[in-house]
């Protein structure tokens, strides 16, 4: 009898294998966290997108919960976003933006164009800021922490719902 | 006339083959080398790691424009005189260990690496088992009523 039951090992191998390829079926394939999450914001140096004149760093960020969001006027899906982080900004986080391999008469066009969100944009013309960060295609959006840690990650486009049902307890978390 | 027509024709066409061609050697990237084994390095680097973007492509052979920025890293990294591991570790700082072709060893991935090795193991333990299964059941005796049985048996085949 018991080398009976033997015999249903290949079975019972095939439908736990089924139950794990069926249960990844249903996620996406292409999300992973960011490799930055609990480190701090990457050091850098820039100018910001409206004045060439002015530098900012790292220090920026500390002090108050901030949503980072790399942009460009290159980037389409930036443009649907737009409404979603005026609406970000209208519930008071702070927001600061990164100009993300752009020129500066874009960048500002788009801004006048979409709104402005931001409390300032870091300009980031050679996409160096963008490349620490880990940044491979617009818009991701990283939430640092007063600390200056980045405590969250999103890849890609913000849609309407996520503001409510990620991005604000997200940040709420984290206050 | 004819052969006229037919010459412009064939001088249009080489013109627009030149053409082509140095659309193509722009985008083909140039780099300078200090030495063979730079070059091999480089090119062993950038096929061993995956393009962040398009998943199934090394940095090497992706055209997307983070995998033109990493290639570019690698070679300043290479010509700042970084060791292979040193510009592994800062991509995958920035990328994660997504980019490795190659996943590393650890708490993550011991199964990724670990069953192929117990599958190996289980296979030789289980054609061990056998095997000795089987060298037993040859070699076990029947015990005397079996005995009579098989007897029986053989006998009422023989003498229908």
């Amino acid at each position: 009898m018991k080398r009976r039951l033997l015999l249903f090992l290949p079975l019972i191998a095939f439908l736990g294998l089924a139950a794990f390829f069926y249960y990844r079926l249903g996620l996406d394939p292409s999300y992973r966290d960011s490799a930055l999450i609990k480190r701090d914001f990457p050091a850098f140096s820039a100018s910001t997108l409206k004045d060439p004149e002015r530098r900012v760093d790292e220090s920026l960020l500390k002090g108050e919960v901030t949503l980072v969001n790399v942009w460009g006027e290159w980037c389409p899906a930036c443009k649907q976003e737009m409404p979603q982080l005026l609406d970000l900004a209208d519930r008071g986080i702070r927001m600061v933006g990164v100009d993300y391999r752009d020129t500066r008469e874009k960048g500002q066009q788009f801004l006048e164009e979409f709104g402005d969100p931001f409390e300032l944009n870091i300009f980031d013309p050679d996409g160096d800021l963008g490349f620490d960060l880990g940044v491979y295609g617009a818009p991701e959006t990283f939430l640092v922490d007063a600390d200056g840690v980045i405590r969250y990650h999103h890849t890609g486009y913000i849609a309407p719902e996520d503001v409510r049902d990620v991005i604000v307890p997200e940040v709420e978390k984290w206050q | 006339m004819a052969i006229i027509r037919w010459l412009l024709a064939a001088l249009l066409m080489t013109t627009a083959m030149t053409l082509a061609t140095g659309v193509l050697a722009g985008g083909i990237e140039v780099r300078d080398f200090d030495s063979p084994v730079q070059k091999t390095r480089y090119h062993d680097l950038t096929s061993s790691m995956r393009c962040p973007l398009c998943e199934n492509q090394a940095i090497g052979d992706s055209d997307a424009p983070i995998s033109g920025d990493m290639r570019d890293r690698v070679y300043t990294l290479l010509q700042d005189g970084k060791s292979d591991t040193e510009i592994v570790n800062y991509m995958v700082q920035r990328f994660g260990e997504y980019i490795l072709y190659n996943p590393r060893l650890d708490n993550r991935t011991y199964l990724l690496w670990g069953i192929p090795v117990a599958l190996l193991l289980a296979g030789a333990l289980l054609v061990v088992l056998l095997v000795r299964a089987r060298r037993n059941a040859s070699v076990a005796s029947l015990s005397a009523d079996e005995r009579a049985r098989l007897d029986e048996l053989i006998n009422r085949k023989r003498s229908p």
